[in-house]
This record gives structure tokens, C-alpha cells and sequence, in this order.
């Protein structure tokens, strides 16, 4: 059992609507230590859906989800959301920040929840704030951030609790290239660092190569690209 | 132990937190306790007076005589050993002759009557003694067995304990009993409904906040947690404000009633909520508000799917 993968999907299904095909069907793959996946696909493909499947939010209509083992789809509600917060960072399509909470306060909430206080809570918050490049950001309001920034709160927030497992949406949508680089560089150090997997979707293929291999998700599974790599 | 530590200190800054939100609006808030005050004084004030009306009849059930009426035939004589007689008895305290002609008197000087009684050739009025029982006999049971004694005797008419008013009244006020409880679990449900109205309203306002938490990974409990401490913030004040209420309306009524008893010659004093009841209607109160929120709070949240 040495080398459970952190991240296991085993013949994964899902459709919302029985009249209507299945979103994808049977989808496998695993992610061990270090591991760091871009999974790109169209628009509509059902790349948000795979992710909320994942982190427990949704539920398959067949098929398993292993995260270090544990079976998150046979958990109940309250059980996937505790392993959801603690084993999981998610940087969400729609970011999801609290506009009327201080930037330090977005990024910290996984602590909070989490039961971490004192100064290993400042201390942690003010780390992954300085990594984001918002350590003078930390006591204003989120709402008066500009898009990027407020894409930077929510990568803070996915890693400040140094999850094993990091979900990434689309997180560098509203970043220029240099800042996309950026953030997309500190992805990954953090993936590697505290030896997690990381899954990123995108779509753009610049941000695909930062990870260690890209797969394109289609209706009847997850395939390496046309062109190689 | 920190983790101890921890999870209080979560639930105590929640708790100040769920504080801090209500003071932010004070109106709204206010409003809520005041729905909450008023449907808990109606039935505290119900019950003060309930519990002055029993602390009065109380009074007037130990004090009181039982008249008995002697027959024409009794001669002066016979009058004065039945009065010895029965003052001599360990269950009485007192007695009291009063003869026709002093009743005759009394009741021409009431009434007025005066010239048309003179028509009367005879007095129907008998002679009565009114015998006062010694405290220890002042039971139902007690008087009931003198009355019984005191009927068996020689020239004794009747003996009269003329409770039968005073049986109404008890009646009356064990109706009155059954209101206060009636009206106090109708009106308790009603703040549960309130309360869980205001929730529902508070978690719906926070919508997106809640979808937030629950993405990062909040349980359902954890979401609701601050709800349930603004339930109990409702509760409390408004459980204050009905004892505050109900304080200043008895504080506002003592002194006439004391007026009104010193004519009558009552020792009588209005008493106010005591420390037992007004603790009792302040749990309720944060019990039903607390509920209110529960439901409304648990219903709601779990509705939410952040997805
Ligand atoms: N809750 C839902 N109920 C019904 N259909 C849904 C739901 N969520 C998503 N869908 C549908 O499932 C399909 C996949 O949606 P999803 O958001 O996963 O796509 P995506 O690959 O993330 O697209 P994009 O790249 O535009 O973000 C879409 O056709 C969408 O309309
Ligand atoms: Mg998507």
C-alpha cells in the first residue's frame, strides 16, 4: 500500500438528464505523489462536471473516486465535505471569493475551517499572500480587487492549507501571460513542494505545458492529445 | 486539550460574530425581539395576575366564618352557653353574637328602610353567631368537619359555610390556568415561526456566502452555526424585553392595587413575576427561538447546492 495514489478515478460516469446522453462515460486515470495533469477539452465537455466529481461537490452516476484511498463517492454529504476541506485545494472557475471579506480573510477560510488559529494562521495566511504577490493587499476588501487579483485570492486560498490534492479551473483566465506564468509557476512549485497531485484545466495549451502531461477529455474518456506529448 | 480550546474559541467568535451582524442592524433586529416580547408578555402578564388572584382568595379561604342561624326558641340564655360552648372548642378562635334586633338595626341603617320595617310586627331576622375557625381548623376539610358540629347542636338552624363563591372563583381561575397554558405554547409556536421567518430571510441574504463555505468545504453544520446563535440572540432579547415589559406594567399597577386593598382593608399587595417563572418564560423564550432558527436554518441551508 506504499504507493496509493492520491487521486483515482475508476470507470466514471455522469449525465444530468436520462434523456440526454452522458456527460463522459468510464473515465479512468490515477495521480500519484508529485503528479501535476492539465486536462484540457472544449467548452462544454464536462471539465467543470469531472472536477465537482472529484472534490465530492457532485456525485457519479457510476464509477469511483479514490482520494488517498477513500471512496469520496460513498461517503454522505457531511463526510466529502470534511475530506473535501482537508485533503482537497480548489481553485474555482468562478473564483468564489467573499467580496465583503478582507483579501487575508478569503484566503484564510479553509483555515478556519479547518480549526488552524493563532499565529500558525497569520503566519500560513501571510506566506501564501506573499507567494501570490498580495501581501499589501491582505486587509482590503475583496470586492475592490481587479479581476486578476482577485484570481490570485483564490489560488491563495486552494493552497493555504497545503492540500494533496489541487484542483485548479481555469485559473489564469483573466491573467495576462506574464502573471498567467506566474501563478501557473507557483501551481505547480506548490503541487511538487508538498509532494500532492495537482489536476489543472485549461484552455490554453501554454498553460497545459507547465504541467507534466496533458490529456483531452472527450465524451469517452480522458486520451493524451492528437499532437504528441 | 487545544483542540478543545479551539473549538470553543470558534464558538465563542461565532457567537460574538452572530452578535456583532445583529447590531449592524439594529431595527431589524429590534423588531424581531420586539415580535418575540410581545407574544411572551401576554401570557406572563396572564399569569401574574393569575397568581395574585389565587394569592387573594387564599387570604379570604383562611379568614373565613361560617354563620350559623339559631331558631326562634332560643332564649337569651341558651345563647350565651352556645357562645361559651363553642368558644371553648379547640377549632374555634372566635365568636360573634349577633342578635335579630342588632341585625334589624344594621339593616334599617343600611337600607334605609326605615319606616317601612316599622310596619313589621315581627322580626324575621334569626339570631347568628359567626364563628371564626382557629388556623389550624381553616382547612376545607377543617371548616366542613365544624360546620358538621356545630349543625348537630340544639337550636341551631343552620350552619352556614358559604364557600359556593368562592368555589366559582377557583374555577375561574383554574380556566384562567388553562389559558396562560394554552395561550403560551400557541404563542411559543409563534415565535418558533417568527424566528425561523427571520432566518430563513438572514440565510437567504447570505446566499452567496453560504455557497462560498460550502465549497471550501463547510458542512451543512458548520453553515448554520451562526444562524443558530442569532436565534439565541432573538430569544434572549426578546425574552428581556417581555420581563422588562411585564416588570414595569406590575411596578405601574402596584400601588393603585395597594390603594384599592388599604380601602377594603386588605393586607393584600400586588406581587410581581417571581425569579422562578421569569427564568422559566426567558428559557422558553430562547428554547422556542432557538428551534425557530434550527429549523428555518437546517431546512434552508441544506436546500443551497453550490455546485
Ligand atoms: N447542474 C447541471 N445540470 C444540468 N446540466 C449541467 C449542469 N452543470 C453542467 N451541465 C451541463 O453539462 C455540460 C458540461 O458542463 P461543464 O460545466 O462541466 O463544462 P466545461 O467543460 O467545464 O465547460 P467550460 O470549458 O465552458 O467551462 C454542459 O453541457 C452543461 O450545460
Ligand atoms: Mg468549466
Amino acid at each position: 500500500m506504499a504507493d496509493t495514489p492520491i487521486l483515482a478515478l475508476e470507470g466514471l460516469s455522469k449525465r444530468y438528464r436520462r434523456d440526454r446522453p452522458p456527460i463522459f462515460e468510464n473515465l479512468r486515470l490515477a495521480l500519484g505523489r508529485g503528479d501535476y495533469v492539465a486536462v484540457m477539452g472544449e467548452s462544454g465537455v464536462g471539465k467543470s462536471t469531472l472536477l465537482n466529481l472529484l472534490s465530492g461537490l457532485d456525485r457519479p452516476d457510476a464509477g469511483h473516486v479514490l482520494l488517498d484511498g477513500v471512496d469520496i463517492t460513498r461517503l454522505d454529504d457531511d463526510a466529502a465535505t470534511r475530506l473535501r476541506r482537508r485533503a482537497v485545494g480548489f481553485v474555482f472557475q468562478a473564483f468564489h471569493v467573499l467580496p465583503y471579506l478582507s483579501v487575508a480573510g478569503n484566503v484564510a477560510l479553509p483555515l478556519d475551517l479547518l480549526g488552524v488559529t493563532g499565529p500558525q494562521r497569520a503566519q500560513r495566511t501571510a506566506d501564501m499572500l506573499a507567494a501570490v504577490g498580495l501581501a499589501d493587499a491582505a486587509g482590503r476588501l475583496a470586492r475592490e480587487l481587479s479581476g486578476g487579483e482577485v484570481q490570485r485570492v483564490a489560488i491563495a486560498r486552494a493552497l493555504v492549507h497545503r492540500p494533496r490534492l489541487v484542483l485548479a479551473d481555469e485559473p489564469t483566465g483573466n491573467l495576462d501571460p506574464r502573471n498567467a506564468a506566474q501563478i501557473l509557476g507557483l501551481l505547480r512549485d506548490q503541487v511538487k513542494a508538498h509532494a500532492g497531485a495537482g489536476l489543472l484545466i485549461t484552455h490554453s495549451r501554454a498553460a497545459a505545458e507547465t504541467a507534466d502531461r496533458i490529456l483531452v477529455l472527450e465524451a469517452d474518456g480522458l486520451h493524451p492529445p492528437a499532437g504528441g506529448r | 486539550m487545544k483542540r478543545l480550546e479551539a473549538y470553543l474559541s470558534r464558538h465563542a467568535q461565532t457567537l460574538i460574530g452572530s452578535l456583532g451582524r445583529l447590531a449592524r442592524q439594529p431595527f431589524a433586529t429590534f423588531l424581531t425581539m420586539a415580535v418575540v416580547a410581545a407574544a411572551l408578555a401576554l401570557p406572563l402578564l396572564l399569569d401574574v395576575v393569575l397568581v395574585n388572584a389565587r394569592a387573594a382568595t387564599l387570604g379570604w379561604n383562611q379568614a373565613f366564618d361560617l354563620s350559623v342561624y339559631l331558631d326562634k326558641k332560643t332564649g337569651e340564655d341558651r345563647r350565651q352557653a352556645l357562645v361559651r360552648d363553642l368558644q371553648a372548642r379547640p377549632d374555634v378562635a372566635a365568636v360573634r353574637l349577633i342578635t335579630a334586633d342588632q341585625a334589624l338595626a344594621a339593616f334599617r341603617a343600611a337600607s334605609g328602610f326605615g319606616k317601612a320595617l316599622d310596619a313589621l310586627t315581627d322580626n324575621p331576622l334569626p339570631d347568628t353567631l359567626i364563628v371564626t375557625p382557629s388556623l389550624a381548623a381553616s382547612t376545607p376539610e377543617g371548616t366542613a368537619a365544624l360546620r358538621a358540629a356545630i349543625a348537630a347542636l340544639p337550636n341551631v338552624e343552620t350552619a352556614q359555610l358559604d364557600t359556593d363563591w368562592v368555589k366559582r372563583l377557583l374555577a375561574i381561575l383554574e380556566v384562567l390556568r388553562r389559558v396562560v397554558q394554552v395561550s403560551a405554547a400557541l404563542l411559543g409556536a409563534a415565535v418558533v415561526l417568527v424566528v425561523g421567518n427571520t432566518i430563513r430571510l438572514d440565510v437567504a441574504s447570505r446566499r452567496a456566502e453560504i455557497e462560498v463555505m460550502k465549497l471550501v468545504g463547510a458542512t451543512d453544520g458548520f453553515a448554520r452555526r451562526p444562524f443558530l446563535y442569532g436565534g439565541l440572540w432573538y430569544g434572549l432579547g426578546g425574552g428581556l424585553l417581555a420581563l422588562a415589559v411585564v416588570g414595569l406594567a406590575t411596578h405601574l399597577l402596584a400601588a393603585p392595587v395597594a390603594r384599592l386593598a388599604i380601602a377594603y382593608g386588605s393586607p393584600f399587595r400586588l406581587q410581581g413575576l417571581g425569579l422562578r417563572p421569569a427564568g422559566e418564560a426567558l428559557l422558553l423564550a430562547v428554547a422556542a427561538s432557538w428551534l425557530g432558527s434550527w429549523l428555518a436554518a437546517t431546512h434552508h441551508i441544506r436546500a443551497i447546492d453550490p455546485t
